[in-house]
């Protein structure tokens, strides 16, 4: 993102500084978030009967005739060229249809890249796809093998040779960091910020701390791999995939292959965990490359192996971050500097800084941050990027302060806690993170904490207890749009482009509708996850939920608008003017004149319509620019460490979440303790292997790639402060991606209190805590 | 995977005639083997499944136990003689892979898994000398945090992944085969060998040799005895470093110890330096640290698995430890 950028968002942000807040969006609050039916109560899934009978068919489950399937060969070397290529064998292998290289692919576009001003665009890795015989990273594919079978197309892959002419490649971090660039902004925030001196403060602080923290690779291991069922009729280009991003996939692939986006349809009902790795890479344009080429349509599924090396994972980071501390605990410098992988061929900064912009007051601030280019597949979206390792360096560094001044944690973090954005100024549109460490010390026992570390021991086993500050921007898309038809029964069917990736999409916004129009909910349907739908923006940045909340609520007005044209003048709604009305019963009323009511059935009887449908939009989220708007959370670990082997066992957690308003209690806690799960996984056990010498992922398999299994994983508590954020939909702001941030850095925590021992590099293995 | 013939066998002999035939493998539960063979690590032209073989737990005349090679995993592992006279193999078994992936596996099959070593796997992008006899291996200079620590060659650093054979080895268990030459018994101390020149030859096997059981003598160590395993996350994870530990003191003094150590070699390390040093005297912490001290004084490890020595060493004292009283 470049200079342009921070000047336009420079700009406007001063200019909201003048607009008064009630004329932005969110100015006057939702009033569901007073008048709520089924929101806030528990509802079960929608999608959970089908997924449950197995009647949810997911991106390779869609039956097709005459299909192929696909298998991929990919390079062993991380740069370099393709000097050798013997597809002989492969080709006469029983059941082969096609065999695709560089030699034989049409020719295609780049894709463009995932962006916040562009939501037609889903490329993660821009980069030529199989255009040319430059290898550019260890893994990319040199041959894709169609065949009848599965397996055919598995062994003929196998026989396929290449050799290679290896060029010099990058792929040592610590090399690399000589080299790194420092990038104007990140995301729509400016990259350097400097305020006061904070090398001045370190020197004068009562207290500080000064550490590096290190967090690995990670690669994306949903339940679902990546896949996508591919079929052209002459120029149109259908794909059934596994996305979260619809329309950017449509987008992406009408650009790639030259066509209009009309043209290509994308379905994906059903997503199996997205968490950011699901999007547009490689494979759904080699299999739409290869289903052309052979003029029959493929299915292609990739395998663990391929996976990591297709679908790019969350970056390593190195960070310092510095604290200077008055004897008081309030801070008077933050520093957070720090590396993260981007090459420039990636469409995602690991923005790791963000939240020590935010979180905190201090008199002083020193936040930048680096990225190194690696010849690497372009690394990529992670549940909470950037907020995920950042907040275990910030939130590791605010506990060894407090070890530091003798203080307790919860304590120093309410001493320094802002009542508004700490550099910008902006006011909260709800934050009570307090209130979060309050209710959650209470659920946790936290006044049962030994101040001391190694202060209590059963056998071998040290247990310590420990928290941390977990937080993720709020975010709502422009463009989101939704159709809303009322039918002649008054069943409202709502439709949009957006995506279920196990969250709860349509079960909430089935809530959310019901309300927003005085229905019950089952007169409310929601169909959503094609691109014949209504513009969807993506499912990332825990945006989606709001975005859809707007654009229901913008369709609304507009249905009230229309109902009130249809009803004419032979109704009880005679002349009312929509800021009078509201929905309530099936129907609309007057505000504060109960008889002044008539049903939709009635309404679209008396017009003789069998249905009406409008369309809403989500729109510029001005919001954002005038107020700092964060979910918090404060995380709360009780653990165990073996005093003789060095091993971690999670015993207890308890999250307490400052989220606004929750919208189903079930879904909602289901997203905070998966959240909280992948944190455990992020602080003991997640650590994709890279070869530094090639290049090369060798953790390849879920058995080499550590998630937590169930034994790992202990009682979570959730609980959430359910204050209405006036500024948004609902009242809520999104949850999907706070639930892991956190998380690592109060197990750190935790385990610091048992041993003594302070781990700064992730993930906590047994060895580390070995050693003094 | 390569196309093959799958053929059951009736009995051992039909196994052994059907075998002979040509370039076959016997299958038990297929938990590794078909893995190795969907990677491409293994393509033989026939299996031969002998998974279904009616095999059981017998006594032995001597108050031992004889486990026929196709008893699953699970079974052993909650067998009442295994549990109360053998605690170390139930617990070893338990520690293995998954609840589903026990019930398939048999006895025979674990005895043969192959390493997880990550570049063995990798065909297509690393060199491994046990996949491909010569090519030099990735794994010396690459990541070899779970490789390792004792009879490792130039050639090959892999571990040998099993949980059971760590504490068949501490229980001087002794393997029963049928062959094309008939039956014979190897300890399955001798099983299978250290890399030196030719990793790719992992056991003593003969072509064409069937495991047929495992036989396990009684001893007053063996009831008093214990399985640790020491790994990244709780479960379903491959061994750091495990110990397979049993102990008999009489009168004060150590009379009989066994110490396996799991995680550290090609095959289950025996303690022979330790057991050494232990036998004769009063079980304590500082004895116990002594000898495991000794033991691992022979080490030799790679800049991933340093850790692994001192592990080791603690985690011997430490089940030696629990075995005895003694303080960890």
């Amino acid at each position: 993102m470049s200079k342009l950028q921070n000047a336009i968002v420079g700009g406007v942000r001063t200019a909201m500084g003048y607009v008064p807040g009630n004329w932005l969006p969110g100015g006057t609050p939702d009033p569901l978030i007073e008048r709520r039916v089924t929101l806030g109560t528990q509802q079960s899934r929608v999608d959970g009967p089908d997924k449950v009978r197995g009647a949810a068919h997911f991106a390779a489950e869609v039956p097709m005739e005459g299909l192929l399937y696909a298998a991929c060969v990919h390079s062993t070397i991380p740069r370099g060229r393709i000097t050798e290529l013997d597809v002989a064998a492969a080709e006469t292998a029983p059941g082969v249809a096609l065999v695709m290289t560089h030699r034989n692919a049409p020719k295609m576009a780049v894709p463009p890249p995932i962006g916040l001003t562009n939501l037609k665009a889903a490329g993660n890795n821009i980069l030529p796809v199989m255009q040319d015989a430059e290898i550019r990273w260890n893994g990319q594919t040199v041959a894709v093998v169609l065949a009848e079978t599965q397996e055919q197309a598995d062994l003929a892959a196998s026989l396929i040779k290449v050799g290679y002419e290896a060029a010099v490649a990058r792929t040592r971090f610590e090399k690399a960091k000589a080299d790194a660039r420092t990038p104007d902004s990140l995301m729509i925030e400016k990259n350097r910020l400097k305020k006061g001196d904070v090398a001045v403060a370190l020197q004068a602080a009562a207290r500080s701390v000064d550490a590096i923290y290190r967090t690995p690779w990670h690669n994306h291991t949903p339940i679902e791999p990546n896949a996508a069922t591919i079929a052209w009729k002459g120029d149109r280009l259908t794909v059934h995939d596994a996305t979260q991003m619809l329309n950017g996939t449509a987008g992406s692939l009408a650009k790639v292959f030259g066509i209009k986006e009309s043209q290509v349809y994308v379905s994906s009902p059903f997503v199996g965990g997205g968490f950011g790795g699901k999007a547009l890479w490689d494979h759904q344009i080699l299999g739409a490359a290869a289903a052309k080429l052979a003029g029959r349509p493929v299915r292609i599924a990739l395998s663990r192996a391929s996976m990591v090396r297709l679908i790019g994972g969350r970056s390593p980071t190195e960070q310092r971050v510095a604290l200077a501390a008055a004897a008081d605990g309030r801070l008077k410098g933050l520093l957070h500097h720090g590396f993260s992988v981007k090459p420039p061929h990636s469409a995602c900064d690991e923005a790791f800084t963000l939240t020590s912009r935010s979180l905190y007051a201090s008199e002083s601030f020193d936040v930048v941050q680096h990225t190194i280019d690696l010849d690497v597949l372009a690394n990529t979206f992670m549940r909470a990027p950037g907020e995920a390792p950042g907040t275990f360096a910030l939130e590791s560094a605010m506990d060894e302060l407090a070890h530091e001044l003798g203080m307790d944690p919860i304590e120093l973090r309410r001493r320094n806690v802002p009542d508004r954005n700490p550099v910008s100024g902006a006011p909260h549109s709800q934050s009570d993170v307090m209130l979060a460490y309050d209710l959650g010390a209470k659920r946790f026992g936290w006044d049962r904490r030994a101040a001391a570390p190694r202060s209590r021991r059963e056998g071998e086993w040290l247990i310590g207890m420990g928290c941390a500050t977990g937080s993720f921007p709020y975010a709502r898309m422009p463009g989101m749009t939704v159709r809303i038809t009322l039918d002649g029964s008054g069943h409202a069917t709502v439709s949009s482009a957006a995506h279920e990736m196990g969250m709860g999409t349509a079960t909430v916004q089935r809530q959310h509708t019901a309300d927003r129009l005085g229905l019950p909910l089952e007169s409310v349907t929601v169909t959503i996850g094609d691109t014949s739908l209504p513009f969807g923006s993506f499912a990332g940045g825990s945006s989606q939920t709001a975005s859809l909340g707007a654009a229901i609520n913008a369709a609304s007005g507009k249905l009230a608008v229309e109902l009130l044209r249809l009803a004419g003048n032979d109704t009880p709604l005679a002349g009312l003017r929509p800021a009078e009305i509201e929905f309530v019963n099936g129907g609309l009323r007057k505000i504060g004149e109960p008889s002044r009511y008539e049903s939709f059935v009635s309404i679209l009887k008396r017009a003789a319509r069998d249905q009406i449908s409008v369309t809403g939009v989500s729109s510029a989220p001005l919001e954002m620019l005038k107020f700092s708007m964060h979910s918090r959370s404060a995380i709360f670990c009780e653990l165990l460490v073996s005093d003789v082997t060095g091993e971690v066992r999670v015993d207890r957690l308890v999250g307490c979440f400052d989220c606004g308003r929750i919208l189903n209690p079930k879904t909602a806690a289901s997203q905070f303790r998966g959240g909280m799960i992948m944190g455990i996984g992020m602080a003991l056990t997640e650590e994709a292997l890279f070869d530094e010498r090639t290049g090369r992922v060798m953790s390849a398999s879920i058995a080499d790639y550590h998630v937590p299994a169930h034994l790992d994983v202990p009682d979570i508590d959730i609980l959430w402060t359910d204050i209405p954020d006036p500024r948004t939909p609902m009242g809520a702001r999104g949850i999907g991606e706070i639930g892991i941030t956190g998380v690592a850095a109060a197990i750190a925590n935790a385990a610091f209190n048992a041993t003594g021992k302070r781990v700064r590099e992730l993930p906590l293995t047994p060895d580390k805590f070995l050693f003094a | 995977m390569r196309s093959f013939d799958y053929r059951r066998a009736a009995d051992r002999t039909e196994a052994l005639s059907i075998a002979g035939e040509g370039r076959a493998r016997y299958l038990g539960g297929g938990t590794n083997l078909v893995d190795l063979m969907r990677q491409n690590i293994e393509a033989p032209a026939a299996l031969v499944d002998v998974s279904r073989l009616p095999d059981s737990i017998e006594e032995t005349p001597t108050g031992g136990l004889i486990i026929g090679a196709a008893v699953s995993n699970s079974v052993v592992a909650v067998h009442p003689a295994v549990r109360t006279q053998y605690p170390m193999l139930s617990r070893a078994l338990l520690a293995g892979a998954s609840a589903q992936i026990r019930n398939m596996a048999t006895i025979g099959g674990n005895i043969l898994q192959r390493t997880r070593c990550a570049y063995f796997y990798d065909v297509a992008g690393s060199r491994c000398n046990k996949r491909e006899p010569g090519a030099g291996c990735d794994a010396i200079d690459g990541h070899n945090r779970y490789h390792a620590i004792f009879g490792a060659s130039e050639r090959c650093i892999a571990t040998h992944p099993s949980d059971m054979c760590v504490a068949l080895a501490a229980l001087d268990a002794t393997v029963h085969l049928l062959g094309p030459g008939g039956e014979r018994e190897v300890r399955l101390l001798d099983f299978h060998r250290l890399p030196g020149e030719h990793p790719e030859i992992e056991t003593v096997l003969r072509p064409g040799e069937l495991i047929t059981a495992i036989e396990l003598d009684p001893s007053a160590a063996a009831a008093n005895s214990r399985y640790r395993k020491v790994r990244d996350r709780s479960s379903y994870a491959f061994a750091l470093v495990s110990v397979a530990a049993g102990l008999e003191v009489v009168g004060g003094r150590i009379e009989d110890v066994r110490i396996a150590l799991g995680g550290v070699a090609a095959k289950p390390w025996r303690a022979v330096r330790a057991e050494g040093l232990l036998r004769g005297q009063a079980p304590t912490r500082a004895r116990f640290l002594e000898a495991a001290d000794a033991e691992l004084a022979a080490a030799k490890s790679f800049h991933g698995n340093a850790f692994k020595v001192e592990l080791a060493k603690r985690t011997v004292a430490a089940v030696l430890g629990e075995l005895t009283g003694a303080d960890a």
